[in-house]
């Protein structure tokens, strides 16, 4: 009965698309409801699977043959393992307290219905990603999202920012797709199958290469969806949906299907070491590049997406590692949808505040006015930088250690890594809810209704309490069936071994420099209220998201553009004319001959003409025979 | 039984051209027969499904007449998995077109009589070229199918119509003209093999020697890749879309353009096996020329109708790439291709030629904004759109996949090129969408009203089947599996 989870949100979203205009006062408490469901029964398909047997927690769901030609074979299938259980409850779970807030959010918006239908659309699209247990099936979901997150983006269809970002999400995802679409060929011109438990069982026999090759495309394909460098310049774009999808999807679930793709093909990256490093390479320049975009900005939205980007860096820099790094990436990426989740929705709340306005350089001193949001978002904060017993310190504490181990060089990059995160989440807070007000007349800001803040506050909670999936090594052992184990490997840094307790320690400090620095930047420091225009170069490249637009523009765009413009020009004028000419010839024939016959008659008389020369010439070669 | 379902639109179409023509009225009454004879028609062809032994390769409901006996014709009918698709594709979109038909303004007052009969008579004609059996049968109603749509394109479509229909009209003939020399070498090889005979497993017996067989061969491809349109044959397409109806538009685009990738199967497939595989990678490079070309003609296109014909002959690349592949996945994965880009055309053409009329232009720059005040016609392009891009969950995905899939075990390379058709696709459609149907609403644009319950009764048929088949493509497929399994199983 694993489909029911599917079903509930699939059913909304079909309901709300057809169902016609009366549904427009009840439409969004339907989706909540189907989204609440699937929660609720994924927490019972939970607890069924903790009472298994450790090594017996497998649930296979076969539904249909979706397809079937030849060797050519996909059955509709669903797995539920500790994996996507973990991932079910975290969608559903997020998903349902965003449903929540938006009935907030989006009261005053005369499309709330289909926004909810979308809501429930992306729901059911990223449960059947998780949840497949077939690579094309997989691909289903995984589309399924990307079509949802284009319409989301694009939400605001009036708007030509947000169509433009919407597009260009898909486009840049399409890249990707490249990779997984040529992945899941590849795995059936080697293996003969494309479902997921049996490739894994083939990967060991098979040539290195195919296997390396089959790792990188299934790295491209999660580089377009996770935002990672080189596919990452649509995730700031983004931002132009609206804000409860920039916290469902593109924060807390979506744009971390990358890693699970990653994680959930371990049999492939175990075997190449190649493409396990080409996974730490993209995952580490992500991680720094994501930081110091996340620096320069003065919005509100894309300074976290900035951090959303670095944060899934640090998922993918662990899930790189291999057995060492799978299941602390699922940790991170499991406390990072809480407390990423939870302050985007308090950066909606802030901005409810303020007529939608993002700039913080508007902002300060709103701690006083949003009470409730500035809690929240400041245990949000304080889980993100790592402070002490909050979920982030335990998640990014687990990942910087087994980069540690790994290579110190990568190691201490993640450390530096987090004293940034350190620093610009500090800006952000500072900016936004400390100093002084700088803030209009007109604006009063105001704290936004429960149904907006009762969510904040559970996610909240969660971003504090994460941690506790830790407690006893719980989510390594629960990982373990699916993703395997290693044996904790030392932190060794200049011929010395470092124990836990010391990495953390560097870690702290680092973090407190980066608080500190900014804190005195910022906090302490009056903020302009403009945008200041005269910066270092470094700052202009952070602001120009590394100049990645730039580099698309003119590496991809600008000539597909231009070539497929001289294409269609070409095909029609030049290509067609040689033609076009012989045939003006006959049509200038004929239009003379309409002084005395009219078109129709002209027109038989070619049809006639054509069928006579067919016969006639069939007839010769009979006599001729 | 297949005879019934060829004279129901011919007959049909005679009685609505001696109905009353002239007052509005009365065209209308012509308009309501004329869907009447094309609902028939369907019925008819899901009786015959029904009948059809799924499990079977061979050809069934065969019906067989002597013809022309000095030349060895025979009225010769038979139905096997790929032609039944193609039919149902047929008899599924006349009615689909007829409706959505139903107010398109003609030019110079012309009666709406002839109109809907032409495209009966078009209905007919495809049914007899999807179930000849007779090669010479197949060759006359080939070149027959052409007279209604040069009547369709030079008497009904728009500006430019007739230049368009002399341009359609001439490069069909020059490839007709190719397949007749091959149509009158096939008789001298038949009567020199012994008696004359033009019926299909007679010809497939006949041992031919190297040249002859390949020569045979290119005669065929040639009215084939023309019809397809196979680049570089193709400049003929978006001349005569840009001038034709939409309603013309899919009968020529969605269902007779599939006689060209039909008849490769079929005839260049089954007929000439050695010379097929001969041929193959030329042909496959040509058609993945034809994916990227195509796409990026699209992309280029300020014309909208330029554009949806330009996406055509992108997928027919992947068709005929997918057939001459020759694997079970790949070639089966053409067929359905065929049906599937019969549905999700029909759908583009359909839907971007009502904003066209609504606004009286076929420029992209035209538009903008329009989905604020015609969300249903927004939403409906959208999904046509995603499913000329193949968006997994539509059905077009299921078969661009296949072929994909079966062409990259054996040819990596051009499959790999061809993959990147994907991309472009999401380019093409959304770049239409975003700039028709996004934005602030302009000015120009406000004159766009939103669809009519009678167009939402056209195209919502088709939208439907998108996407039932693309969850559930298995019917279809083992329909046409075992069929192709006897055509490749003839190959070398």
């Amino acid at each position: 009965m694993v489909w029911l989870l599917v079903a509930f949100p699939a059913l909304g979203a079909a309901l709300l698309l057809t169902w016609g205009k009366e549904s427009d006062r009840f439409g969004h408490l339907i989706a909540t409801a189907a989204s609440a469901a699937s929660f609720v029964w994924g927490v019972v398909l939970f607890v069924r699977l903790l009472g298994r047997d450790h090594d017996d927690r497998t649930v296979t769901d076969t539904l249909f043959t979706w397809i079937s030609t030849g060797d050519f074979h996909v059955e509709m299938s669903f797995v539920y393992d500790p994996l996507a259980a973990l991932f079910v409850l975290l969608i559903t779970g997020v998903g349902t307290l965003i449903h929540v807030y938006s009935i907030g959010y989006m009261e005053h918006d005369e499309r709330r219905r289909r926004f909810f239908a979308f809501l429930n659309l992306f729901v059911a699209a990223m449960l059947v990603l998780v949840l497949a247990g077939d690579y094309l099936v997989l691909f289903l979901g995984w589309e399924g999202v990307g079509l949802a997150s284009y319409l989301l983006i694009g939400f605001w269809q009036h708007k030509p920012t947000a169509a433009a970002a919407a597009k260009k999400a898909f486009v840049v995802n399409r890249v990707g797709d490249i990779g997984m679409a040529l992945a899941i060929m590849l795995m059936f011109k080697e293996f003969g199958t494309t479902e997921i438990a049996a490739v894994g069982d083939s990967v060991a026999g098979t040539a290195a290469s195919t296997i390396t090759a089959l790792g990188l495309l299934l790295l491209l394909g999660a580089c377009g969806k996770s935002a990672q460098v080189p596919l990452q310049s649509w995730l700031l774009d983004a931002m132009e949906g609206p804000t409860p999808v920039s916290a469902l999807i593109h924060a807390a679930t979506m744009v971390t299907a990358g890693v699970y793709l990653v994680v959930r093909s371990n049999a492939i990256f175990d075997a190449s070491e190649t493409a396990r490093t080409a996974v730490v390479v993209v995952g580490l320049v992500t991680l720094i590049a994501g930081a110091i975009i996340g620096c320069a900005k003065d919005d509100i939205k894309k300074a976290l997406a900035g951090s959303t980007m670095s944060q899934i860096g640090y998922m993918m820099l662990a899930a790189g590692l291999g057995p060492a790094g799978y299941a602390f990436a699922i940790f991170h990426l499991v406390t990072h949808g809480f407390f990423k989740a939870n302050m985007f929705l308090g950066a909606g709340s802030v901005m409810h505040a303020m007529d939608d306005d993002v700039n913080m350089r508007h902002y300060g001193a709103l701690r006083t006015a949003l009470p409730v949001t500035f809690a929240t978002f400041g245990l949000g904060y304080l889980a993100i930088i790592g402070f002490p017993g909050f979920s982030g310190f335990f998640s990014k504490d687990k990942i910087i250690e087994a980069a540690l181990a790994h290579n110190v060089w990568i190691g201490l990059a993640t450390v530096l890594g987090a004293g940034i995160t350190a620093f610009y989440m500090t800006r952000l807070m500072a900016m936004t809810f400390a100093g002084q007000k700088r803030w209009k007349d007109e604006v009063h800001p105001h704290e936004s209704p429960r149904v907006m803040t009762v969510p904040l506050m559970v996610l909240a909670a969660a971003s504090v309490l994460g941690g506790i999936l830790l407690l006893g090594d719980w989510i390594t052992d629960w990982l373990e069936p699916v993703v395997g184990h290693t044996e904790h490997e030392h932190v060794v840094i200049l011929g010395a071994e470092w124990p836990p307790i010391a990495v953390s320690a560097l870690v702290t400090v680092v973090v407190a420099v980066g608080v500190a620095l900014a804190w005195f930047t910022y906090g302490r420091r009056e903020v302009a209220g403009e945008t200041p225009e005269k910066v270092s170069f470094l700052t202009r490249f952070a602001r120009n998201d590394l100049y990645g637009d730039t580099v698309n523009e003119w590496v991809a765009v600008r000539p597909t553009m231009t070539l497929a413009r001289g294409i269609a020009r070409f095909d029609q004028h030049g290509f067609h004319r040689a033609i076009t000419g012989a045939v003006g010839l006959i049509g200038e024939g004929a239009s003379s001959m309409r002084a005395w016959q009219n078109g129709f008659v002209r027109s038989y008389a070619l049809g006639v003409f054509v069928g006579a020369l067919a016969l006639t010439l069939a007839l010769l070669v009979v006599i001729w025979r | 039984m297949i005879t019934l379902l060829a004279a129901v639109p011919v007959v049909g179409a005679l009685l609505v051209t001696l109905l009353p023509r002239g007052t509005r009225s009365q065209q209308l009454l012509a308009r309501h027969v004329a869907l009447g004879v094309s609902l028939v028609a369907l019925a008819v062809a899901l009786v015959a499904a029904a009948r059809f032994d799924v499990g079977s390769g061979g050809y069934q409901m065969v019906e067989e007449h002597s013809w022309i006996e000095p030349l060895g014709a025979f009225y010769s009918v038979g139905l096997n998995g790929i032609g039944l698709t193609l039919v149902l594709l047929t008899v599924v979109l006349t009615p689909v077109v007829i409706l959505a038909a139903y107010r398109d303004e003609l030019p110079g007052n012309r009666s709406a009589n002839s109109y809907v009969a032409w495209m009966l008579v078009l209905e007919g004609l495809a049914i007899l070229v999807f179930t000849a059996t007779d090669a010479f049968l197949f060759y006359v109603a080939f070149e027959a199918t052409l007279v209604p749509i040069y009547f369709l394109i030079g008497s009904y479509g728009g500006p430019g119509r007739q230049k368009a229909a002399v341009t359609f009209l001439l490069y069909n003939l020059l490839g007709g003209l190719l397949m007749l020399a091959a149509i009158v070498g096939l008789y001298v090889v038949s009567s020199d093999a012994g008696e004359a005979s033009y019926r299909l497993a007679d010809l497939a017996s006949i041992p031919m020697d190297e040249t002859t067989e390949r020569l045979l061969f290119l005669g065929f491809m040639a009215a084939f890749a023309v019809k397809a349109p196979l680049w570089p044959f193709h400049t003929w397409l978006p001349e005569a879309a840009a001038s034709a109806t939409p309603a013309t538009s899919v009968l020529m685009v969605s269902v007779i353009d599939k006689v060209g990738t039909f008849g490769m199967i079929r005839w260049g497939l089954e007929l000439f096996p050695g010379a097929a595989d001969w041929a193959s990678p030329t042909i496959m490079a040509l058609a993945v020329v034809s994916i990227v070309y195509g796409a990026l003609a699209a992309i280029g296109s300020t014309d909208i109708r330029r554009l949806v014909a330009y996406t055509s002959v992108s997928h027919f690349g992947f068709i005929i790439l997918g057939i001459f592949a020759f694997t079970q996945t790949s070639t089966t994965g053409s067929v359905l291709y065929m049906f599937n880009h019969g549905l999700s055309t029909a759908a583009l053409f359909l839907v971007t030629g009502i904003m066209i009329s609504r606004r009286g232009s076929a420029e992209i720059s035209a538009f903008g904004g329009v989905q604020k005040i015609a969300p249903v016609m927004s939403g409906v392009l959208l999904v046509a759109g995603l499913s000329s891009l193949s968006l997994p969950g539509l059905a077009p995905f299921v078969s661009e996949f296949l072929v994909l899939a079966g062409t990259f075990t054996v040819n990596v390379p051009l499959a790999v090129v061809a993959t990147l058709g994907i991309v472009l696709a999401a380019v093409y459609v959304l770049v239409l969408y975003q700039r028709t149907m996004t934005g602030p609403l302009t000015d120009q644009a406000k004159v766009v009203t939103d669809l009519t319950a009678r167009e939402v009764a056209a195209l919502s048929p088709l939208v439907v089947v998108i996407v039932g088949l693309g969850l559930f493509p298995q019917p279809l497929l083992d329909l046409v599996n075992p069929a192709v399994a006897v055509v490749l199983g003839g190959l070398p």
